[in-house]
């Protein structure tokens, strides 16, 4: 089928997942920013469905929404809140902070400018049916090594997380 | 306009994919509304069940048998004060019980009815399912969280650990459903909820039942796992009253707490179907590719198709229960005491038994039949698990929850583990 409304729903998304990223920020609680980085998560999802990604919006929504979110929520939840609001929110550090902004500034103005002949015209849709087997296809075919060397890498990670937290194994 | 309405029954795509958003959204209600019911049904059915497994009666002043049960329980419910805490955390205890109702239904869009009765068909129907179910969570969390007291926190933290735990087990049985499809003659993998039924009618057997018995084993594996999903006994931990008076939705009355009601059993019947869609054919009846010999049957059971004797037998099967409810309610109807006091109810009861039996009668028409068959095979197999939940409910004692954690992590994750990869080198191998 033909998409409907792509531009009502491209806008609605991203002012969903920038006023959510914002918040995200400006919260004092951190329940609150958590619940407001959830909202990010899933309007991005969408945004990855709208361009014809519909394996990673599926696998933002379980990874990040339903998985991440729910231990970053799990360990906050732990945290007294009435002591972190008390605490100054941002920090003091006005040069970096400078820095960094004018260079994503660059970023974007050079972007804008070149972003014509950098990026092609209009992006090739591939039908949404291949897309799964696609990745598929390049993650177990074409970059196997690459992938695999991931995971050894998460592996790595887990056994140093159990080592670090057992004294005795 | 009666033209457009069987225009469209005619055509054999879903209104997601055809692009037609009238009948999207006419599914979209229906199925609502469809939930709503059975939700209402599975509350009356789940008080009187468990009642009968107890030797008792169960509700039996509201209507005849109680039928009406559900219809005061929820006024009730409509008609408490909707209390919220003083020291809660007011948006978030709002947004908690939307959370859980909209993860719930938002399920049921890609769930297979039947080949065309589904709202949409997403390449990734199975992932979207996972992953929007795995979002009720959050507003379980949500809930323990803004209602700022114990046991409330204590609820939702058992519940995250469970739901997270057991998420794994589920997702790797899933995993090797999926991977079953692609054991096609020539065919690929598919992740569409569609496209795995018509994987098990292309293969002429129920996942359930391929590679004996590795599919019964992964359908175990996501029939426990499912249980803990739902938080429901005896991994109900979560709302454990004997521990923790209600759970995550202590602190929750009147219209928010049903929400949660309603989002319990929506989730209930969501993973429900999903087991019914990988495992057991889905809107196939049984024995699918059995027709028997031919028959023609003149006059009003002209079929356009040649019709084989088993086709004909089990598409008569959605009446002939119809008629033996009605039957009941009959036979119910007939046993009611004499007394003047006792007349509403039975007249209640006897139009009750009238209207099954003309909706049974319905169900004979032929080209109603045709199309209501899909639904009432997907639906009587639904069923089955939702007496199940029951049944677990009525025998199986509350784990503690070390045992809960230990039966996760050691028992199911590696079971899972194991049967997809017996079923992936079966695979190669046969």
């Amino acid at each position: 089928m033909n998409p409907v409304a792509t531009p009502f729903f491209f806008y609605l998304l991203s002012a969903m997942a920038l006023i959510s990223g914002v918040l995200v920020i400006t919260r004092k609680n951190p329940v609150h920013s958590a619940i407001a980085l959830i909202f990010t998560l899933l309007s991005l999802a969408g945004l990855y469905l709208m361009l014809y990604a519909p394996f990673v919006a599926g696998v933002q929504i379980i990874l990040y929404a339903g998985g991440i979110m729910v231990l970053f929520l799990f360990v906050i939840m732990l945290v007294s809140v009435s002591r972190v609001e008390r605490e100054s929110q941002f920090n003091k550090q006005w040069l970096v902070g400078i820095a960094a902004t004018a260079a994503l500034g660059v970023l974007f103005i050079l972007v804008y400018a070149k972003g014509k002949s950098v990026f092609p015209e209009r992006t090739v849709q591939l039908p949404e049916q291949l897309n799964t087997q696609q990745v598929a296809v390049w993650l177990y075919g074409t970059y196997m090594l690459p992938f695999e060397v991931a995971s050894l890498l998460l592996l790595v990670a887990i056994v140093g997380a159990v080592v670090m937290a057992k004294k005795r194994i | 306009m009666l033209d457009y309405v069987t225009g469209y029954l005619n055509s054999n795509v879903t209104p997601g994919q055809a692009g037609n958003w009238v009948w999207a959204l006419i599914y979209i209600l229906l199925i609502f509304l469809g939930i709503s019911l059975a939700v209402m049904g599975m509350v009356w059915l789940e008080r009187k069940i468990l009642a009968h497994m107890q030797i008792r009666l169960g509700p039996m002043r509201v209507g005849p048998h109680g039928l009406l049960q559900p219809i005061a329980d929820s006024l009730k419910l409509l008609l408490k004060e909707d209390i919220i805490p003083e020291s809660a955390d007011k948006i978030v205890f709002w947004l908690a019980p939307l959370m859980v109702v909209i993860a719930a239904f938002t399920v049921f869009i890609v769930i297979p009815f039947g080949p065309t009765h589904a709202v949409t068909d997403m390449n990734i129907g199975i992932l979207f399912m996972l992953g929007v179910s795995s979002l009720g969570v959050l507003g379980i969390i949500m809930a323990g969280w803004a209602s700022n007291s114990h046991y409330p926190l204590m609820g939702s933290l058992r519940s995250s650990a469970q739901m997270v735990s057991y998420e794994i087990a589920m997702g790797l049985a899933v995993v090797s459903a999926v991977l079953m499809t692609s054991f096609n003659a020539g065919g690929s993998g598919t992740l569409s909820m569609i496209g795995i039924v018509q994987a098990q009618a292309a293969q002429h057997t129920w996942f359930a039942f391929k590679f004996f018995p590795l599919g019964l084993v992964a359908l175990f594996v996501f029939a426990v796992a499912m249980v803990a999903e739902t938080n429901r006994a005896p991994f109900d931990l979560p709302e454990a009253e004997s521990e923790l008076v209600a759970g995550f939705h202590t602190e929750y009355s009147g219209f928010r707490w049903s929400l949660f009601f309603l989002a319990e059993y929506t989730a209930m019947l969501a993973v429900s179907s999903i087991a019914v869609t990988l495992w057991l054919g889905g809107w196939l009846r049984p024995f699918p590719s059995w027709h028997g010999p031919a028959i023609t049957i003149p006059n009003f059971w002209e079929h356009a198709a040649p019709l084989g004797a088993v086709d004909f037998a089990f598409s008569l099967v959605p009446a002939v229960c119809l008629f033996v409810l009605a039957a009941f309610a009959f036979v119910g109807t007939l046993r009611m005491p004499k007394h003047p006091l006792m007349k509403i109810q039975k007249g209640g009861l006897g139009a009750l038994a009238l209207v099954l039996a003309g909706i049974g009668l319905v169900l004979l028409i032929p080209p109603v039949r045709d199309r209501i068959q899909d639904i009432f095979w997907f639906v009587a197999k639904v069923a089955v698990f939702m007496y199940l939940y029951i049944w677990y409910r009525g025998t199986f004692p509350r784990y503690r929850f070390d045992q809960l954690m230990k039966l996760g992590w050691k028992v199911m994750l590696p079971m899972g583990l194991g049967v997809l990869i017996a079923t992936a080198v079966v695979g190669v191998l046969v």
